[in-house]
């Protein structure tokens, strides 16, 4: 039951993720990887900007102490996420369960669950991370076996999909509280003065979102704290 | 052109440090938090993560900036009026793929 609901919740991902990781595929196809490579980065580091920088730097020969420090950089900003998300789960998960979902929070299936309003079973976080697993794992191999099919166009309206799934997640909870609206439009404001500042912008994307967010969501708990809500102990 | 080693190494490294970011808070903080400050820090953080994600990057995110913006627009105004995820990110990458097939056709 709370599987089927993960299910349902992933599959909007499922679709966004195909592209993206299907992107993948082709561009690391493109910079001459053997095909099983993309394929297997897709299943084991599972998320999106981390591989698209590994992959390039990779490719340019970076060193591995860069790739670890830019690999670092990029991927902290789960340690950020990770917390909010476990309270959101259910606090039957264990260690090995808290293990999986770890492994399964990305930005978007963080951003789906962490919407929810009640605590979150396994089951339901297994059913979320299969579904959208499925998807970055196989758009990777479609794009690394066959991305040559596709015409240029088709790829490149994709490249908006996750970021309007972003929007529809954003948009909503800023509608409803002036608080939530003031945090998004603060941290808005940052990340494009990080974006077309030189100086600002040379620190990369990866430091940019946590510097960001961090300060933006400082600043607005810091004036207009959130109450505490009463304590929950229903499921989905 | 890529030495097998090479390749298992750095993926080994990629895989290693993005599993570490993600799992070390998530098997270290187990309680429910109750101080104010930190409760409400943990409630904005993530639209404030999407929001620094999302903007200026997704202009960029498409093959010409028009389109991109077309895109954002439609993908906004669907989210206002509260349409699922899958609504707004279908009619948005549908949005872009329209505009820049009619921007081919102008010349644009």
């Amino acid at each position: 039951m709370h599987f089927k609901q993960g299910v349902k919740d992933g599959f909007p991902i499922f679709l966004g993720y195909l592209s993206v990781s299907f992107a993948f595929g082709v561009l690391s196809i493109e910079k001459g990887f053997p095909v099983w490579f993309p394929i297997l980065t897709s299943i084991v580091n599972f998320t999106g900007t981390g591989q698209f920088v590994g992959v390039d730097l990779i490719a340019a020969g970076a060193s591995l102490a860069e790739l670890a420090l830019t690999m670092l950089i990029v991927n902290i900003r789960y340690a950020l996420m990770s917390v909010s998300l476990t309270q959101k789960l259910s606090p039957e998960i264990g260690i090995l369960g808290r293990m999986w979902v770890a492994f399964g929070n990305t930005d978007e299936i963080f951003a789906v669950t962490v919407r929810k309003h009640k605590s979150l079973p396994l089951s339901y976080m297994t059913g979320i991370i299969l579904c959208s697993y499925t998807g970055w794992v196989g758009g990777t191999a479609i794009g690394a076996l066959a991305g040559n099919l596709f015409p240029a166009s088709l790829l490149s309206a994709f490249g908006i999909s996750l970021h309007a799934m972003f929007i529809a997640i954003i948009v909503p909870p800023a509608k409803d509280d002036k608080r939530m609206l003031l945090a998004v439009v603060i941290s808005i404001i940052l990340s494009c003065l990080f974006y077309f500042i030189p100086l600002l912008s040379s620190l990369g994307t990866g430091w940019s979102v946590i510097i960001c967010s961090v300060l933006a969501a400082l600043i607005v708990s810091l004036f207009f704290p959130l109450k505490l809500p009463k304590e929950e102990e229903d499921n989905v | 052109m890529y030495e097998l080693k090479d390749l298992l190494i750095s993926l080994a490294i990629m895989c290693v440090i993005t599993y570490l970011c993600r799992v070390l808070t998530m098997i270290l903080f187990r309680k429910k938090i109750t101080n104010t400050f930190v409760y409400s820090f943990l409630q904005y953080i993530p639209l404030t993560v999407l929001a620094a994600m999302t903007f200026p990057a997704v202009f960029f995110s498409t093959a010409a900036l028009l389109s991109a913006i077309l895109g954002t627009i439609v993908a906004f105004v669907l989210a206002f009026f509260k349409r699922g995820l899958l609504t707004v990110a279908l009619c948005a990458t549908f949005t872009v793929f329209i505009s820049e097939y009619i921007m081919s056709l102008l010349n644009l």
